[in-house]
């Protein structure tokens, strides 16, 4: 699988109801992307990482998606340190970083950290088929959840599907390089995937209508809300609406 | 292609939101409940493809394909690629739920609009105006998204002029690129599959397997 390298674990977390996580992060992503200062993003970064701890994520991958995240973030505060009007910091031939600019890119940066690690620990932790169901039972439109469901399921099938053709283009001795054939090849190879994918949604329609679909999707799921899920979602409303006051 | 959560201003983010709900609409509204494995299989399909990397001389970047997104799901790229940023968000961190809405518009609002020009090029029959459609769509796709997230990057302030044309430089040779693999591809879909050309509506299934 491509995707879901957290789904796996037992923790406190791991055992809330998949709507709560849905509708605790959302919350909490809109609370901090409104914020406009480092106080109260720094309550959301407390937060967000001590949600990481309590679900015992795995290290390594944790550890490569925050350092994504974060080189990411500081080519941006390059930019913003040296483009933003203010007081020089200090400079670096003729570009000059100004306090402002540092700050805001701060502020950008605890935001987003706080962000991801809460997105991380509550819904990079459920199973994404889980989180469809939970989708469901939110109410969110039925053609869009089973969009997302067939894309989580398909998603796997058709990375394989991927491997299988670059095998073959591999066994070919094909060498990406920088010239014409090399993307004439790539663009072969991902119409290649689109018509695979095409002819398999029209067998996966066709199965679907042997096995009786009418349209409609019975989700076995019943979840239950039980006393983690309150305790929990009591003290994360705190947070939520701390940050929201604080601002 | 999407801009990090905890940069854009709450206003940014609400008008995001609310022009990729309604997108979303239209593009739900367009597919029926028939294509829905279709729209999930091909949005499938190309966000593996995304994982390709293509060479810009030494470098590498990978593909976004949001032009061959439009080609082959029209309207439906803005479900598509809500779905897709979603999956995103969650399995690899990248973009965010505040700013969904606003990533889901600037990737699929150029997608419809290369629905709409690929349209007008009409390259049903040969391979060779396949290649230039093809090429036309991937460009813009490219283009148009790197002008939106640089216009919203702006939106946040005078700061970040630089980023913003640093992003939109940046995205010049990828579109160059991005226009001759969509080129390809879109040659290869005319030539194999045409049907896959045609945008996706009610499809027109066996009476007797239904």
């Amino acid at each position: 699988m491509i995707i879901a390298p957290f789904s796996m674990g037992d923790s406190p977390v791991h055992r809330l109801d998949p709507r709560v996580r849905v509708v605790a992060s959302t919350a909490f992503a809109v609370a901090v992307a409104l914020t406009r200062a480092p106080g109260p993003a720094t309550l959301a970064i407390a937060a967000g990482c001590a949600l990481l701890v309590i679900a015992r994520l795995a290290p390594g991958p944790l550890l490569l998606r925050f350092a994504r995240l974060n080189v990411f973030l500081a080519l941006l505060a390059v930019l913003l340190a040296a483009a933003a009007p203010g007081d020089a910091l200090w400079a670096l031939g003729p570009v000059t970083f100004t306090e402002t600019g540092a700050r805001m890119a701060l502020l950008i940066a605890l935001k987003a950290n706080a962000i991801v690690a809460a997105l991380t620990a509550l819904l990079a932790t459920t199973d994404a088929s889980e989180l469809g169901h939970a989708l469901w039972r939110l109410r969110v439109p039925p053609k869009l959840t089973y969009l997302f469901l067939f894309t989580v399921r398909y998603l796997d099938v058709l990375h394989r599907e991927f491997g299988r053709l670059r095998a073959a283009i591999a066994a070919r001795a094909f060498h990406v390089r920088c010239d014409r054939h090399t993307l004439r090849t790539l663009g072969y190879l991902v119409g290649m995937l689109l018509v695979r994918a095409f002819d398999r949604s029209e067998r996966v329609h066709e199965a679907m209508l042997c096995r009786g679909f009418s349209g409609k999707f019975p989700v076995m799921a019943v979840y239950r809300l039980g006393g983690g899920d309150a305790v929990f979602g009591l003290v994360w409303s705190v947070i939520v609406v701390a940050i929201l006051v604080w601002r | 292609m999407h801009i990090a959560e905890g940069i854009l201003t709450p206003p940014v983010l609400v008008a995001g939101g609310l022009v990729a709900a309604a997108g979303v609409a239209v593009g739900l509204r367009r597919m029926d409940l028939e294509a829905v494995p279709r729209v999930a299989v091909l949005s499938s399909a190309l966000f593996v493809a995304s994982l390709i990397q293509a060479p810009v001389g030494p470098a590498s970047v990978h593909l976004v394909l949001i032009g061959l997104a439009g080609v082959v799901l029209g309207w439906a790229a803005f479900p598509a690629f809500l779905v897709a940023l979603l999956l995103q968000c969650i399995f690899f961190g990248f973009g965010g739920i505040a700013v969904l809405g606003v990533n889901t518009a600037n990737m699929a609002i150029p997608a419809v609009v290369c629905h709409y020009v690929f349209r007008l090029t009409r390259p049903r029959r040969r391979e060779a105006m396949g290649f230039v459609g093809g090429f036309i769509a991937g460009a813009l796709g490219i283009v148009l998204g790197a002008l939106l997230v640089s216009l919203t990057l702006m939106t946040t302030g005078r700061a970040f002029t630089a980023a913003a044309t640093v992003i939109f430089s940046a995205h010049l040779p990828v579109a160059a690129i991005e226009g001759v693999v969509t080129g390809w591809a879109v040659a290869l879909l005319c030539k194999v599959r045409p049907e896959v050309l045609s945008p996706v509506r009610p499809a027109e299934r066996n009476p007797s397997v239904a």
